[in-house]
């Protein structure tokens, strides 16, 4: 071509970044990679192959960690640990080391990410790099700020991080860069197709004077993510990656006392309603869903549009999709790059070609002749049934249907089993902050997409997992409460042969949906004193009493809805109407344990409802400070529906200490009564009937912990399941949970303090999800 | 002097820069208010995709040099000056007539290669013509009270009829962004209209002053109603005002002229003008336009730069393309 043909074609040409020094540095080191552990490269054992997906050429051999590799390097993250929590200031100064090195070496990362990944040049150069260096920096400032602002809060000690490939790097500075700040060490797996910058950013850690130990990387396969997960040695897990392998992590960890993020797939909405700025949206469509291939979990890949602009909207959709331009992903050229590995490829073909409703628009761009590479694909015309509006394809594959009125839109956004992220493009302020709310998700975008940052927590709700990434709200998932907790001891009931007590026969019941109810089993179960008294009959709960609990509290909804100062003025209410049956209350929990503390209980209680009632209107969200014209708005928002099986020690006030908290911030609770002293419950739900307690925002079962806890686990439209029982159902309850990927939180066989106020915190934390929602703003 | 009846030499000369040779006239059609209310622009999604753009498109060696001679085809070459003189606007079209040097011209296999036009104030319009006679540029005149737009209105649509009537080919009117400011739509579709009439077979180029009208969306409004009444090109910026042709606000007056063209079928063409002085921005404005419009934009009967110190950047890269030496302003003969 001449420059007068160019000159008339106008064509864009070739525009290739170098891969020299980037195949340099893996030359370097011979093409072999060991595993990093104790500040060293081991020597590589058995290797696998690392290739580029968009040649197919082999780039590295890198080392299948053995057992023993991950027991030597769990056993150097904790002999480093300890050291490494003492100083929050030199921890922040490595950390800045660790950003600097990453801009220094900025695009020796960015071009060895595309080469591994296949991901576009200017992704890697413009988003990821940057992104990754903006978390160590931001984490440094944690690192720093640890001592003064977190006084409560410590390290949790070894994380096991298991990172996906579509975001390799930037995932591990999400993954490592809490971590660190927070005083904790990590032994990091990256995703075995992309081990690369796992292994420079290992390299980079020595230069930043990482103490030894401090950060380990193993390489390998699923089955070295195995060995993480279920290793003795490691405290945390922290996994993002598919939901099917989070539901096993969930499963293998559980009981293991190991705690637990997990940031899974998605099928996120991107919502068009017919006053948005047309073209934007349109652009922000191919940042949704062609940026990486559509290989990422927020994508927006599920596009609704309202009716009335479906067809134009849809027919700019195409033109803008006729101009991506598909290939070589190291031309700075490139919109979509290649996708991972012929595997991954093949799934999104697969399911493309299964679909048969449906009108398919392929983008007519040229296709590179060989490489690992699918084309932008619009589906249009799907209904919600569609399979592909249920499911995750993790390819560039975007699928369309309709809506009539934002109600609608917000009903069809939340019919998915997951809650990552959405999208909304609107010029309509009103309507934006009324729908931002009601969506199902982590993270909202208005009128924009994929906006992150180290100061805005990422992470979802439902089968999206839990927990978040980056923000104030991250540092909860790599610290704990300080202090130690004792072993909880089983408290049985008493058992006797005893004459009743009360001059007329009480009948303690069930109480769902504001009503007393009697027991589905008709079953009930004698209480005795400790000297063997009848104290009186415990309703006996099936798991059909549960179900219906659970109908009650989907009933109430309204309540996650109601102002912050209402649900205050009821919580005072109940301590109002609890203190003046004190003396009642006193005498029933002495009674039932033997003990003299009842007075006391009773008075905690109350002081226990003045504190979550104070809350209630005080669990302020943040605005936090992300680098864009406009605030991220970290709502607090009550979880859902939460189950809770009270403990078993504190009658009354552990009863108490659980339900406040939960529904002085919108959450609907269905409470397993302490199991051998239940009657104090039972009082209870007086108290709430005359405390304008709306129905079924409290709901109180008697009955069996062991028997009712797996079905309270497996209830899918229960979003989080607490359990201080001293029957031991914490493993069961966490391994359960994993069919939804409910939030769980489990004593793990130990003692709850429930009289001071030493838990708060982690009540909050919870008892609410933190929502981002991103409201770019400019006139 | 030319009636306005006749065509200009340039057209007779048939050279590529004059609209009506490749494309049907924008008719203009009736005010739709409607349209013009629907008409939304998200700023911030608008500055994001501009903020990119530079990032997603790149073009280097041979592509660079070809696109940046396409650059120089599609400059307006102007001066706009309270001390231009009929000798300063001679020199400006002996620069338009030979824009590179003959000799690197010749090496980069384009010899021919000229300006797109010669923009100047009606009173050298006719300067101007005489020194580009059978070259094929057209000359462009900015009437109607330029820069502010605030002269008495019969003297401003007389201006544009004395300016084609002087040979002005092209016609960059100035609209009163007091009727966008105050939302009369009807006031700045009828005044257009009546500036087109006046221009006759002369393209009329609308400047919209974007750096006075406010809001993105006012731009976008502007755009359309100015399509509606006639004009063939929407344009930024006089140069004159403290913010000018920028990219955002480049996106969303195409964007505007996007959906004109998808109503109408009717290509209408974009000129951004002030500010814009590097080679580097010339390539993105080209890829904006490649990538918003279409490759049939990156020509000049679609698209110009308003421009003055623009050429001299490109003419230094262009010569670092032959020679791969870095090159120097005084190597490169001024306007």
């Amino acid at each position: 071509m001449t420059i007068k043909d160019i000159f008339d074609s106008m064509d864009f040409g070739p525009a290739p970044e170098s891969a020299a020094e980037a195949l340099a540095w893996l030359a370097e080191r011979g093409n072999r990679f060991g595993n990093f552990i104790d500040g060293q490269f081991t020597k590589p054992g058995a290797t696998f192959e690392t290739r580029n997906p968009a040649t197919g050429a082999v780039l590295a051999h890198v080392t299948h960690a053995t057992d023993v590799d991950l027991d030597a390097a769990v056993k150097a993250a904790r002999k480093a640990q300890v050291k490494w929590a003492k100083d929050g200031h030199a921890r922040a100064r490595v950390l800045y080391a660790i950003a600097r090195l990453l801009q220094k070496h900025s695009r020796l990362f960015a071009v060895l990410e595309t080469l591994d990944n296949g991901k576009p040049i200017r992704e890697s150069r413009d988003i990821d790099i940057p992104l990754a260096q903006r978390h160590f920096y931001y984490h440094a400032g944690m690192a720093q700020l640890m001592d003064s602002e977190l006084p409560g809060r410590e390290p949790l000690g070894v994380c096991g991080q298991i990172v996906p490939w579509n975001f390799p790097l930037l995932m591990l500075a999400w993954k490592i860069a809490p971590a660190l700040a927070m005083g904790n060490t990590v032994v990091l797996k990256p995703a075995e197709y992309t081990s690369l910058t796992a292994l420079l950013f290992a390299d980079i850690c020595r230069q930043a004077g990482v103490p030894r130990g401090v950060v380990n990387i193993v390489t390998g396969d699923g089955a070295v993510g195995e060995m993480i997960v279920t290793h003795p040695g490691i405290d945390k897990i922290a996994f993002t990656g598919s939901t099917s392998v989070g539901r096993l992590i969930r499963q293998a960890t559980a009981g293991s006392g190991k705690a637990l993020t997990l940031e899974l797939g998605g099928k996120s909405p991107y919502i068009v309603f017919d006053d948005a700025d047309l073209d934007s949206a349109i652009e922000g469509l191919v940042d949704a869903i062609w940026f990486n291939q559509g290989q990422v979990c927020c994508a927006g890949s599920r596009l609704l549009v309202q009716e009335s602009i479906a067809d134009r909207f849809l027919t700019k959709l195409r033109a803008r999709m006729a101009t991506l331009r598909i290939g070589d992903p190291m031309d700075k050229c490139i919109d979509v790059g290649a996708i991972v590995d012929p595997v991954q490829r093949d799934t999104i073909a697969r399911l493309v070609d299964g679909c048969v409703e449906g009108d398919k628009y392929v983008a007519p761009g040229a296709m590179p002749g060989m490489g690992c590479y699918y084309p932008p694909t619009l589906i249009s015309g799907l209904s919600p049934a569609s399979p592909l509006m249920q499911e995750e394809i993790f390819g560039p594959v975007l699928v369309s249907t309709t809506f009539r009125t934002p109600s609608e839109a917000v009903e069809i956004a939340n019919n998915t089993r997951y809650g990552l992220a959405a999208t909304v493009w609107t010029e309509n302020l009103n309507l934006a902050l009324d729908i931002a709310p009601k969506l199902v998700a982590g993270v909202v975008w208005i009128n924009g997409t994929n906006m992150f940052d180290a100061a805005a927590g990422f992470g979802g709700t439902r089968e999206s997992g839990f927990g978040r990434e980056g923000g104030w709200e991250g540092l909860s998932a790599y610290t704990k409460a300080k202090g130690a907790t004792k072993p909880l001891k089983p408290i049985l009931a008493y058992g006797g042969e005893g004459q009743p007590q009360d001059g007329v026969d009480r009948t303690a019941k069930l109480y769902i949906g504001g009503k007393q109810a009697r027991p589905d089993g008709g079953y009930s179960r004698p209480v005795h004193g400790p000297r063997g008294a009848l104290l009186g009959h415990a309703s006996h709960a099936n798991r059909k009493d549960l179900r219906n609990a659970v109908e009650a509290m989907n009933a109430a909804k309204g309540w996650g809805k109601t102002t912050g100062h209402l649900r205050a003025q009821i919580l005072y209410y109940i301590a109002e109407n609890l203190s003046a049956r004190g003396a009642e209350f006193a005498k029933r929990l002495n009674t039932m344990t033997g003990g003299t503390g009842g007075a006391a209980e009773v008075e905690a209680s109350i002081r226990r409802l003045f504190t979550w009632a104070a809350w209630a209107d005080k669990y302020d969200g943040q605005a936090h400070g992300v680098p864009i014209r406009g605030v991220a708005l970290a709502m607090k928002e009550p979880v859902g529906n939460i189950g809770i099986l009270c403990p078993d020690d504190a009658p009354l006030l552990g009863l108490v200490g659980c339900i406040a908290p939960a529904i002085a911030f919108g959450n609907r609770v269905t409470a397993v009564a302490s199991e051998p002293f239940p009657l104090a419950a039972s009082d209870f739900y007086q108290v709430l009937d005359t405390s304008d307690v709306p129905g079924g925002v409290v709901n109180i079962l008697n009955g069996s912990h062991a028997e009712l806890a797996p079905h309270m686990a497996a209830h899918m439209d229960i979003d989080a399941v607490w359990s201080f029982s001293s029957t031991d159902v914490s493993k069961g309850i966490e391994a359960k949970s994993a069919i939804n990927l409910k939030r769980t939180w489990v004593n793990n066989g130990r003692v709850g303090d429930w009289f001071t106020g030493k838990a708060d915190e982690q009540f909050r934390i919870a008892a609410t999800e933190v929502k981002n929602i991103w409201i770019p703003y400019g006139e | 002097m030319e009636q306005t009846s006749t065509l200009h030499p340039a057209v007779v000369a048939g050279t590529a820069q004059l609209p009506q040779l490749h494309e049907p006239r924008n008719p203009g059609m009736d005010l739709d208010l409607d349209w013009v209310a629907r008409v939304q622009a998200n700023t911030s999604a608008i500055e994001r995709r501009a903020a990119s753009l530079p990032g997603r498109r790149s073009v280097k060696k041979d592509y660079q040099a070809a696109w940046l001679l396409k650059a120089v085809a599609c400059i307006d070459l102007t001066t706009l000056s309270g001390d231009d003189t009929a000798d300063r606007v001679k020199r400006l079209c002996a620069k338009a007539r030979q824009p590179v040097s003959a000799a690197l011209l010749d090496r980069l296999g384009l010899p021919n290669l000229t300006v797109g036009a010669v923009c100047v104030y009606h009173d050298m319009v006719e300067t101007a013509v005489r020194a580009l006679e059978g070259t094929g540029i057209p000359v462009a005149a900015v009437s109607t009270g330029f820069p502010a737009g605030l002269s008495p209105w019969h003297l401003r649509v007389q201006e544009i009829r004395e300016s084609v009537a002087a040979g002005a080919r092209e016609i960059d009117i100035v609209i009163s962004r007091r009727h966008v400011l105050a939302g009369d739509w009807q006031a700045l579709y009828d005044e257009t209209r009546e500036m087109r009439a006046a221009c006759g077979d002369a393209h009329m180029k609308a400047i919209l002053a974007t750096g006075e009208l406010g809001t993105l969306r006012n731009v976008a409004r502007a755009s359309l109603v100015t399509m509606m009444a006639g004009a063939d090109f929407i344009k930024t910026s006089t140069g004159k005002e403290s913010v000018n042709a920028t990219l955002p606000v480049s996106l969303t007056m195409i964007r505007a002229l996007r959906d004109y063209g998808d109503r109408t079928g009717i290509k209408i063409g974009y000129k951004p003008a002030g500010g814009i002085s590097k080679a580097k921005d010339a390539l993105v404005y080209l890829s904006l336009i490649k990538e918003e419009l279409g490759t049939r934009w990156l020509s000049p009967d679609l698209f110009r730069f308003g421009a003055s110190s623009l050429l001299g950047d490109i003419e230094r890269q262009l010569e670092h393309h032959v020679t791969g030496a870095y090159s120097a302003g005084w190597r490169h003969a001024l306007a």
